[in-house]
């Protein structure tokens, strides 16, 4: 599955790193601790967070994640937009919350 | 071949600057990705601890055929127990920087999981000084 059928599927907003949307997605972690996504993210996956700063694209880049979803109608700061854009690695909004967008997701990719 | 980066305390914006160049460089001279990817995990974990922990601190990254060399040397309180600091759980961040999302205390569990060899030197209120060799054979 690529990034661009979650959007379509999860009615997801493209917010930034587009050059990313064809990329091939192999799962997805749920998390809001930094070094627990370092340590534990798969090659690929998704990864879903409600924390909107520089540091999440970082991570994204060094573990290569195919996309990152933020939950609850969050916007991410102006610094971690722009390495999205410079990295093309799609960041996606939705307005769900944690819970629901993980289920979501997880249904999905089980199919 | 040798990089040299600084890094200072409090800077979230910069932290994970170096681990970024390093991984272009890595990619450049065609170092297995698999490799590539356990050097800057470790690396970005130490940079972050020194925005995080210390007051500022210099990164060299020594690269020859046969490894890949990381010493982060940092001003700072330094670490009390460095068995503690081992531990997965074990966080002394203000609540500042947990709110980041850092303070997991996993970060040096990370860096010992992808090293081939670490060491780890501190002086409490001096600084603390790491090692993180990787092999590339
Ligand atoms: N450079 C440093 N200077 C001073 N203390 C440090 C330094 N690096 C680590 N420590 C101490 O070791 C503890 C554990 O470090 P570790 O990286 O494992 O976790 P953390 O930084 O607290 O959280 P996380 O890395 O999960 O975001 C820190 O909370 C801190 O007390
Ligand atoms: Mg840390």
């Amino acid at each position: 599955m690529q990034v661009q059928q979650i959007v379509k599927k999860l009615n997801l907003t493209v917010i930034g790193g587009n050059d990313g949307i064809d990329n091939e997605i192999t799962g997805g972690y749920t998390s809001d601790l930094l070094s627990d996504v370092m340590g534990n993210v798969g090659d690929g996956n998704v990864w879903i967070t409600l924390q909107t700063h520089k540091n999440v694209m970082a991570i994204a880049s060094l573990r290569d994640i195919s996309a990152v979803i933020l939950v609850k109608g969050l916007k991410p700061d102006a610094d971690m937009l722009e390495k999205a854009n410079e990295e093309g690695i799609p960041v996606l909004g939705t307005e769900m919350e944690t819970f629901e967008v993980t289920g979501k997701l997880f249904g999905f990719l089980q199919k | 071949m040798q990089l040299n980066y600084s890094i200072e305390g409090g800077d979230f914006t910069n932290a994970g600057n170096a681990s970024s160049q390093v991984k272009k460089i890595l990619k450049k001279l065609n170092v297995d990705p698999k490799i590539t990817r356990r050097v800057v995990v470790a690396l970005y974990e130490a940079e972050v601890n020194v925005a995080a922990h210390a007051y500022r601190g210099e990164i060299i990254v020594d690269i020859n055929t046969e490894r890949i060399r990381v010493v982060l040397k940092d001003e700072g309180p330094g670490i009390e127990s460095i068995e503690n600091a081992m531990t997965e759980g074990f966080s002394t961040a203000s609540a500042e920087v947990r709110q980041m999302g850092f303070g997991a205390g996993m970060g040096l569990p990370n860096i010992n999981k992808n090293a081939d060899e670490l060491n780890i030197k501190s002086d409490v209120g001096v600084g603390t000084e790491l090692e993180i060799i990787t092999k590339l054979k």
